[in-house]
């Protein structure tokens, strides 16, 4: 599914986007394994859809992607994997397209996860990028259908949202294929480590909560200072996750 | 173990918790996403817009009016379909099966095929892809691209919204709304789209019921029988609204046994609690029109005709030999048609329409085809046709509908034809993607002998009450 770049804008060096070749399904040997999450109708099968040249069916339904899909792309000399995971509100229940989503991006480990979200829904898609902060550090926030937020009226200040997440965040309408070009950028820096992101961390808990956090992610360190993300695994088992303590008896997430 | 460590030490420390850490922790993802969301956000004109789509929901969802409007704007769909498919439709089989078709074999003879090999390729062959090709292009090319509008601006859900409390009180999932409506389009796409459904026993209702979705290579099989039999009825003017309305009663029936079916499942083989969900019902967005016209040209229409071309070249060569194949002096065809004569009529259908559905397991569109090329074969009609095993299309429809009359037809066979038509076992693609999705040769058997079982019986009971009164 090779690309003919015909246009001069496609072919101009400033234009990023001249460095995207899409792979389609052609996803053997990646440097980087990119995850794509977010709320369900977000958009998501379109950024996937943009980036990897593949048709993924995408309709204004939620849950229409029921299993992961997945394409590849090449940036800068690099191959890039994507895969594109169902939407899900939360991380914190045990339905089925809950648990591909969030069993891929702990244990699957992916180098960046971009975290897909409706603009002009920002307040509910946060509650799931907050989990997913917990779980991963390398992820960029893809703000999405801000043709839509722009219609609506609202405005959104990208670098407050960034400062206050941690993460860097890409205005884009992919629908029309804007801002895709920076969202590759900024995916490529954050998967050499050229970006080093802060996620926000959960902070609204009760004191008692988070001495009892720390005091576990403490002793998940002590005995596996591997882990990236303790923090997350310390939550769960203490909200008694039977998967998550599944996973500690057998050290499913260490293996590094 | 230093596992068991960690295991302890959290015990311990839920106990100190308490009760309650799920909520709190939620709570405090919902605060800090409020703060943030709070410093970054800034609203203007957002209660306009989202009075909009408000009173918009309030109209299409309502108690009242959201019912008549999903007929309405199905019918609409439909009779754009039917008006708009009927003059490409007779382009393309004047060019495939006026002319080209001649010319090949022309060619045939020229090169020196035997018969046989002409007779297997052109007329068996080519002759089944040209008719699904004319037959289902053009109506695939409307409803398709209509359908993919409808469901980028964000009605679909709306939809499953209507249908929800219905589905639950015939114990089902109210996404299989959704799956339901993919079926109209094709059944096999339906069975996958289940997979939105979480819990297994919801899912095996949403699959086993899929079928009675009337799907794309039925409506024209229930286009062109409705405006034979039951356009005709009525004076010219309001043919084509009695046809549709026809039509739409079939795909509501439909409907409705997926609702009697999935409630005598859940009281019987799936017996369960309904599993409760919660549906965001997006906000409306203008779909890009051009753009949904190309991908649901190039994704669906194209994708699903060349799985009915996959299947029905070789459903059109079978056709062809059993036609050409004897046993002592009755070709095979003939010879099946006669022994499926009596449980057809007892049914008010005819051996040549078993006959017909047997051969098209592979693909529904072929059905009528077949029907045609058989009744023909078998009442010996003189004068049309091209011989044995020739499937062909008529150039009017009222050339299609004597030859049906001859061959026996009457009011009642039609109307059963269409019911049979929506209650019989799966095509053979249908069926192979239930045994993917199911992995079990059980669920797999009861979907596709259940509708057909079905088909039975309502076939036998209206043929039955219509003898009585008639």
């Amino acid at each position: 599914m090779q690309k003919v770049t015909n246009s001069a804008c496609e072919g101009c060096e400033l234009n990023q986007a001249s460095n995207l070749k899409k792979l389609g399904v052609n996803i053997e040997d990646n440097n980087y394994v990119v995850a794509l999450a977010g709320n369900p109708n977000t958009g998501k099968s379109t950024v996937f859809n943009a980036l990897t040249g593949l048709k993924q069916h995408t309709g204004n339904w939620p849950g229409k992607t029921v299993t992961r899909a997945e394409g590849g792309y090449r940036y800068n000399e690099k191959k890039y994997k994507l895969v594109d995971l169902p939407g899900t509100y939360s991380l914190l229940s045990t339905s089925q397209d809950e648990e591909v989503a969030r069993n891929f991006i702990l244990f699957g480990k992916p180098d960046v996860t971009i975290i897909v979200v409706d603009a002009s829904r920002l307040e509910r898609n946060l509650n799931l990028v907050l989990q997913i902060l917990e779980i991963t550090d390398k992820a960029v926030l893809c703000l999405n259908l801000m043709d839509e937020a722009k219609r609506l009226e609202i405005e959104i200040d990208d670098r407050t949202l960034a400062r206050d997440l941690g993460i860097p965040v890409v205005p884009t309408s992919a629908r029309s294929k804007e801002g895709i070009p920076e969202l590759l950028k900024i995916v490529h820096q954050v998967a050499t480590g050229e970006i080093k992101c802060k996620p926000h961390r959960i902070k609204n808990v009760p004191k008692n909560i988070n001495n009892a956090i720390e005091k576990l992610r403490l002793e998940i360190e002590k005995e596996y200072p591997n882990v990236p993300n303790s923090r997350w695994i310390a939550l769960r088992l203490l909200d008694g996750d039977e998967r998550i303590i599944e996973a500690v008896k057998t050290g499913e997430f260490i293996t590094e | 173990m230093k596992t068991n460590k960690i295991l302890n030490i959290s015990n311990d420390l839920r106990w100190q918790i308490g009760e309650g850490f799920h909520d709190k922790l939620t709570e405090g993802i919902y605060s800090d996403a409020a703060t943030i969301a709070q410093n970054s956000v800034q609203k203007k004109g957002d209660a306009k817009r989202f009075r909009f789509d408000r009173s918009l929901d309030k109209i299409v969802t309502s108690k009242v009016w959201g019912f008549p409007i999903m007929i309405l704007i199905l019918s609409v769909v439909l009779w754009l379909t039917i008006i708009g498919a009927n003059y490409p439709s007779g382009l393309l089989s004047d060019l495939l099966i006026g002319n080209i078709y001649p010319w090949l074999k022309t060619i045939g003879e020229s090169i020196g095929f035997p018969w046989w090999l002409s007779g297997f390729l052109f007329d068996g062959v080519y002759l089944a892809l040209a008719w699904v090709i004319a037959v289902m292009l053009p109506p695939m090319a409307i409803f398709f691209p209509l359908f993919t509008l409808l469901e980028d601006f964000g009605y679909l859900p709306r939809v499953a919204f209507n249908l929800d409390h219905l589905f639950k009180k015939s114990g089902a999932h109210g996404k299989q709304a959704l799956t339901m409506s993919m079926g109209f389009g094709c059944n096999a796409a339906g069975v996958i789209a289940t997979r939105i459904i979480d819990s297994p026993r919801e899912r095996l209702i949403a699959i086993i019921t899929n079928n009675f979705s009337l799907c794309n290579g039925r409506w024209p099989t229930q286009i062109l029988i409705a405006s034979i039999f039951i356009g005709a009825l009525v004076p010219e003017n309001f043919a084509g609204a009695i046809s549709t309305f026809a039509v739409i009663s079939i795909a509501l029936l439909g409907i409705f046994f997926t609702f009697m079916v999935s409630l005598f499942l859940s009281k019987t083989m799936l017996k369960g609690e309904v599993s409760s969900f919660t549906l965001e019902l997006p906000p409306y967005r203008p779909p890009r029109f051009w753009k949904t016209i190309y991908t649901s040209l190039i994704d669906r229409t194209l994708i699903v005709l060349w799985r009915a071309c996959v299947f029905a070249a070789p459903a059109g060569a079978v056709i062809w030999l059993i036609s050409n194949v004897f046993i002592g002096d009755s070709n095979i065809a003939n010879w099946m048609i006669i022994h499926l004569d009596g449980f057809g009529i007892l049914l008010g259908l005819n051996g040549v329409i078993l006959l017909a559905y047997i051969v098209a397991i592979p693909a529904n569109e072929i059905v009528i085809p077949t029907i045609l090329m058989l009744t023909v074969m078998s009442a010996s009609i003189t004068g049309v046709g091209s011989g044995n095993g020739v499937m062909f299309e008529l150039d009017s429809i009222n050339a299609t509908g004597e030859i049906l009359k001859a061959g026996g037809w009457t009011l009642l066979t039609a109307i059963n034809l269409m019911l049979f038509s929506l209650l019989h076992n799966p095509c053979s693609t249908t069926i192979y993607t239930i045994y993917k999705e199911t992995k079990s040769v059980k669920w797999t058997t009861v979907a596709s002998i259940l509708p057909i079982i079905l088909g039975f019986i309502v076939c036998f009971i209206v043929a039955q009450v219509w003898r009585i009164l008639m």
